[in-house]
């Protein structure tokens, strides 16, 4: 097994082209190490991409923020421009692992394990996340629901990787909030996941919405019709429980050892509605 | 609390623990901490299969790959020299004809590195031919269950079974006439449960390292509760002779009971001897949850009667123990503990020990008593609210006293539930408010304890320090206790006392630590041999002064004459008579052997609130309350960290922990991801209350106290998230999905 460490990103893409055999990129090593450790992988080469200086920075782009795919939680929760622009997408990074995981994580990696249960990825959706997707061919810029196919499955091609994710601007009586059910209070992985991204207008009329679930299908969904249940409303109770029902309906999970699926099915709707209720409140603040 | 008249000075004090500066600095070693020159890596191949006959092993590509020095299987081990009594030890730890679980192990390589013996366990080839399999104790007992052991008849039913089946063992306890107690009763409750297989979790995962010479000698260091129970196995299985094996006992990080059997050990033993170099083995948490002894799942069946006014007329209760593969179940400490809090006239319990194609079950703290607590603690709830009774006047009216026969046969001595109900209801938690969606579980809980066979030796240094020196494994402070007793029964500091464990050529044979006996047995015997001590060095005294023996005596840490007729002479202090230890005879020692009785039972009454979530089923531990006798608490600092230990493991068994089987016989949930137990954020501060009601069978009145405190945890837990959700929780774990699931069901109903 072959360890590499480029220090930028073109060096990084061809250490990925000329390898022949399998490859893993490695950013904070949460997911990877673990992987290595049981046995789950055995890559012929590891291309560390943490010296890419360029994927180490979060900059402000067009009233939103570009983070690269090297910076990890803790970085991303000491940033006070993406705090107060996303909160829900830096509370769902900051509930991966712990104090230690955190200074390692990175939302690319958790968006590129592809893990249906990963906690920032729903968060990520309903902000209207992009992509930045970089290979031999050059960049493109795809919505984050893009990236993940299936449990453990991206639609990276060979040597591709991503480069940063793009936070969009957004208007001003408007926020996001990410919820999580986990048996326990910590190091958990989630049952269900809820993110909800919303904009009211002055009247407290809600004129944008973006609801997102984790952990209740093969890869995290874009509820469409859970959004539908919002706009147009103050965000009253019917409007919640329309909310619910349409996350609720969205669902479609499996019984396994974290939960049955008549359980996921509901808990799917509290959270989306308990989701929406903070972010409604977050956007009074604001 | 004490009811004890005696002054102690050291006994009862906080000092530091003499481990604690290695334990915290990271330096104290653990099983995995030892290497040795030469040293070879030693790895498992294990069943993919629950069930499966082996129809042959083929490991010549194995050992001929560069860098193997070692292959060993069931047949390396010669099984007509073993006894009887290890033949299921054996077979568990190296599979002969038939793997009876997932992961148990079929093969073992010893390699010059991790990656060589990770390809040598590819090479295996392993006929196996796929049989049928069960793992739920229910429909083990079937039966048409498929059939784990040709020749199991179940032993104690009369008449005598003409055919096999999983039901190893039959138990039947109690006394009186339950249907005569039952035609008395004004209320009955009859209700069924089931709780799911927990690990005990411990931290550190089995390790040892062995180094076997070709003089057939061999020395075994491992992390064990009992080196000498190890070393005994291991001669067994080896072919050795006792004296020719030793066994050193690492630290160790946790057992619980879990590490009161091998799994490893014979194996590293067999490994060294054929590759003629030491073998390390260090279990992997996967092997842990799969290849090592989780405790029971279980299905029982509780009914009580009462009268109006809260006297219980009779108790029935029917516990069936899924066992693991050789039925290693402890149903018979649960159908014997069920009701052992309770003066009873009629009482009946019966256990069955069933075979199932899971893990061979190993003690885990208390075995068996709590889940039969479980169940019999929640009916007595039940009964309670249903005859409008306060939860501890109506445990009160029934607890059972000094005089009382127990539920499974001997009367009682002198015993504290009752001393504990009465400190619960005094207690500020038992009045505090309730909020919305919260509810209070109270439960009591009873363990036998023990003493058995115990050596320790103390050997007085001539600056006056002493060493002391145990063969019981210190798995929760007990060195700082052991000192505590030597330093009260000797008048001298603490501090100048330093206990360790020794190897097992050092002493005479020493039981396990299991059944909360350590701080019990080896403080007892330490106390006889610092009695042994000071008897030799009032004798050194004697002979100093020239007078006889007998007018001499012991008198706050000092020999003095006994009266005016001895003589006029300075009292000598402990340290003198040692520095003068050359000239008055050599040495000064002290011993003690005995296999020790009078333990002394153990009761406690927990209380718990809890919150529940409505939409979700998820349990908030809000508050929680330990009262506990501990007969004599030694070092109370580390009596109430046996009390929170309890309390946290029966937190995490009636919340979230459960061995998860998928369709295919195999565990789902090998890891702490998925196997739930509590974390440090999931819990409040546990409170803690020391009762000390004297146990007449130890000299300071010690009673064991690391076991019951996981007895109550289940049942009142399960009793307050009844109360907060409005259903009567049946079954363990109380997890999100059950909880929900029970409160919905209960709605729609
Ligand atoms: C103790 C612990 C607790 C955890 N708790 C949580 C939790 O609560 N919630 C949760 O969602 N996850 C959790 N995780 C999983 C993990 O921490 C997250 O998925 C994390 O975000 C992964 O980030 P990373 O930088 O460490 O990824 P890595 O391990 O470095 O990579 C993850 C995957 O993404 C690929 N990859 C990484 N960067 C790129 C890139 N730029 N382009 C293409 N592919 C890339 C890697 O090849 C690999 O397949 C936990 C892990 C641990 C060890």
């Amino acid at each position: 097994m072959r360890f590499e460490a480029p220090t930028s990103l073109n060096a990084a893409i061809e250490l990925l082209e000329n390898e022949a055999g399998v490859v893993r990129i490695l950013a904070g090593g949460t997911d990877v190490l673990v992987q290595l450790r049981s046995g789950q992988v055995e890559p012929d080469l590891i291309v560390d991409i943490k010296r890419i200086e360029a994927m180490q920075t979060i900059t402000e782009e067009d009233g939103g923020f570009r983070i690269g795919a090297a910076v990890c939680g803790a970085e991303l929760g000491g940033h006070a421009g993406v705090c107060k622009l996303w909160p829900g997408v830096v509370e769902a990074v900051e509930l991966i692992g712990s104090t230690q995981v955190q200074g390692r994580a990175t939302m690319v990696g958790n968006l590129c394990n592809a893990s249906p249960a990963a906690d920032s990825v729903p968060a990520m959706v309903a902000a209207g996340a992009t992509a930045r997707v970089t290979g031999p061919e050059g960049s493109r810029d795809i919505p984050v629901e893009k990236i993940a196919t299936g449990p453990g499955q991206t639609s990276l091609g060979r040597a591709e990787l991503v480069e940063s994710v793009y936070l969009p601007a957004r208007g001003v009586h408007s926020s996001d909030a990410y919820l999580r059910f986990i048996p326990r209070t910590e190091m958990d992985i989630a049952v269900v996941g809820a993110g909800i991204s919303i904009e009211m207008d002055g009247n407290g009329i809600c004129t944008h919405a973006r609801v997102a679930l984790g952990a209740v299908g093969p890869r995290v969904m874009l509820v469409e019709d859970a959004a539908t249940a919002l706009i147009g409303t103050s965000i009253d109770e019917a409007a919640l429980e329309a909310l619910a029902q349409a996350a609720s309906s969205a669902a479609t999970p499996i019984d396994d050892k974290r939960g049955t699926v008549d359980f996921r099915i509901k808990v799917a709707g509290v959270l989306a509605r308990r989701a929406a209720i903070i972010a409604v409140q977050r956007s009074r603040v604001d | 609390m004490g009811k004890q008249d005696r002054d102690f000075k050291a006994v009862g004090t906080r000092p530091l623990r003499p481990d604690g500066v290695e334990k915290v600095t990271g330096r104290a070693k653990f099983g995995a901490d030892l290497s040795a020159p030469g040293m070879l890596v030693g790895r498992f191949l294990r069943s993919p299969h629950a069930h499966a006959r082996i129809r042959s092993i083929d490991t010549s590509k194995a050992a001929a790959l560069p860098g193997v020095k070692a292959v060993v299987t069931g047949d390396s081990f010669d099984i007509t020299k073993v006894s009887s009594g290890n033949h299921d030890t054996l077979a568990n730890v190296m599979a002969r004809d038939k793997a009876l679980y997932e992961g148990h192990a079929v093969a073992a390589i010893a390699a010059i590195s991790v990656s060589i013996a990770r390809k040598a366990l590819k090479l295996i080839e392993v006929d196996y031919e796929v049989l049928p399999h069960v793992t739920d104790v229910d429909e083990a007992m079937a039966a048409d269950a498929p059939l784990l052991h040709e020749n199991m008849f179940t032993a104690n039913l009369t008449p005598k079974p003409t055919k096999p089946s999983n039901i190893a063992n039959f138990y039947e306890f109690g006394h009186g006439d339950i249907e005569a107690g039952f035609a008395k009763a004004d209320v009955i409750i009859e209700r069924s449960f089931k709780t799911a297989a927990t690990h005990q979790g411990y931290i550190e995962p089995h390790a040892c390292l062995a180094n076997m010479t070709q003089d057939g000698q061999g020395e075994l260091w491992c992390c064990t509760q009992g080196h000498f129970m190890v070393r005994n196995v291991c001669a067994d299985l080896m072919g050795m002779e006792i004296s020719k094996l030793r066994v050193t006992a690492s630290e160790i990080g946790g057992g619980f009971g879990g590490k009161t059997t091998v799994f490893i050990d014979p194996v590293a033993l067999m490994l060294s001897k054929l590759a003629g170099k030491p073998v390390k083995i260090v279990m992997s948490r996967e092997e842990v949850f799969k290849a090592s002894g989780p405790t029971s799942s279980t299905s029982m069946r509780i009914k009580i009667g009462a009268t109006n006014d809260g006297r219980l007329t009779a108790c029935e209760g029917e516990f069936n123990y899924q066992g693991g593969a050789y039925a290693d179940s402890p149903v018979q400490f649960g159908a014997m503990s069920a009701f052992a809090c309770y003066d009873l006239e009629h009482v009946k319990t019966v256990g069955y020990d069933v075979a199932a194609n899971r893990p061979k079950n190993v003690a885990y703290r208390a075995p068996g008593a709590p889940m039969a607590a479980f169940a019999v603690e929640s009916v007595m709830a039940e009964m309670a609210d249903r005859l409008g009774l306060d939860q501890l006047e109506f445990r009160l009216k029934n607890a059972a006293t000094e005089g009382t026969r127990s539920s499974y046969g001997p009367t009682y001595n002198s015993v504290g539930l009752t001393e504990t109900i009465k400190a619960a209801q005094s207690h500020d938690h038992y009045s505090a408010p309730l909020g919305a969606n919260q509810g209070r579980g109270i439960a009591s809980g009873f363990w036998f304890n023990f003493g058995g066979q115990t050596a320790v030796s103390l050997n007085v240094q001539e600056d006056g320090t002493v060493n002391v020196t145990v063969g019981t494994p210190d798995i929760g402070g007990s060195r700082a206790s052991m000192g505590l007793m030597v330093a009260e029964e000797l008048g001298i500091e603490y501090d100048n006392i330093r206990c360790i464990i020794a190897d097992t050529s050092s002493l005479g044979y020493n039981d396990v630590t299991d059944g909360s006996r350590t701080t019990f047995s080896s403080g007892l015997a330490l106390i006889n041999a610092a009695k042994d001590a000071k008897a030799k060095m009032c004798a050194r005294a004697a002979r100093i002064w020239d007078i006889p023996a007998e007018a001499v005596e012991w008198k706050d840490g000092c020999v003095q004459p006994a009266g005016a007729n001895a003589g006029e002479f300075e009292p000598m202090s402990f340290a003198e008579i040692a520095a003068n230890a050359d000239n008055t005879g050599g040495p000064i020692a002290g011993h003690h052997e005995i296999n020790a009785s009078g333990a002394g039972v153990s009761f406690g009454t927990h209380m718990v609130d809890v919150e529940v979530d409505p939409d979700t089923g998820y349990v908030k531990i809000l508050r929680y309350t330990v009262v506990q006798d501990a007969g004599k608490a030694v070092h109370p600092a580390y009596v109430e960290g046996q009390y929170q230990g309890g309390a946290v493991q029966g937190i995490g068994w009636a919340l979230n922990e459960e061995y998860i089987y998928g369709e295919d016989g195999r565990l789902q949930n090998a890891g702490f991801l998925d196997y739930r137990m509590p974390v440090a954020s999931d819990l409040p501060m546990i409170d803690t209350v020391i009762v000390e009601v004297p146990n007449p069978g130890h000299p300071y009145g010690v009673r064991g106290v690391g076991e019951t405190s996981i007895v109550p945890p289940m049942a009142a837990i399960a009793n307050a998230v009844s109360q907060a959700a409005g259903v009567r929780m049946t079954e363990l774990p109380m997890s999100p999905p059950r909880v929900l699931k029970a409160m919905d069901d209960a709605k729609g109903g």
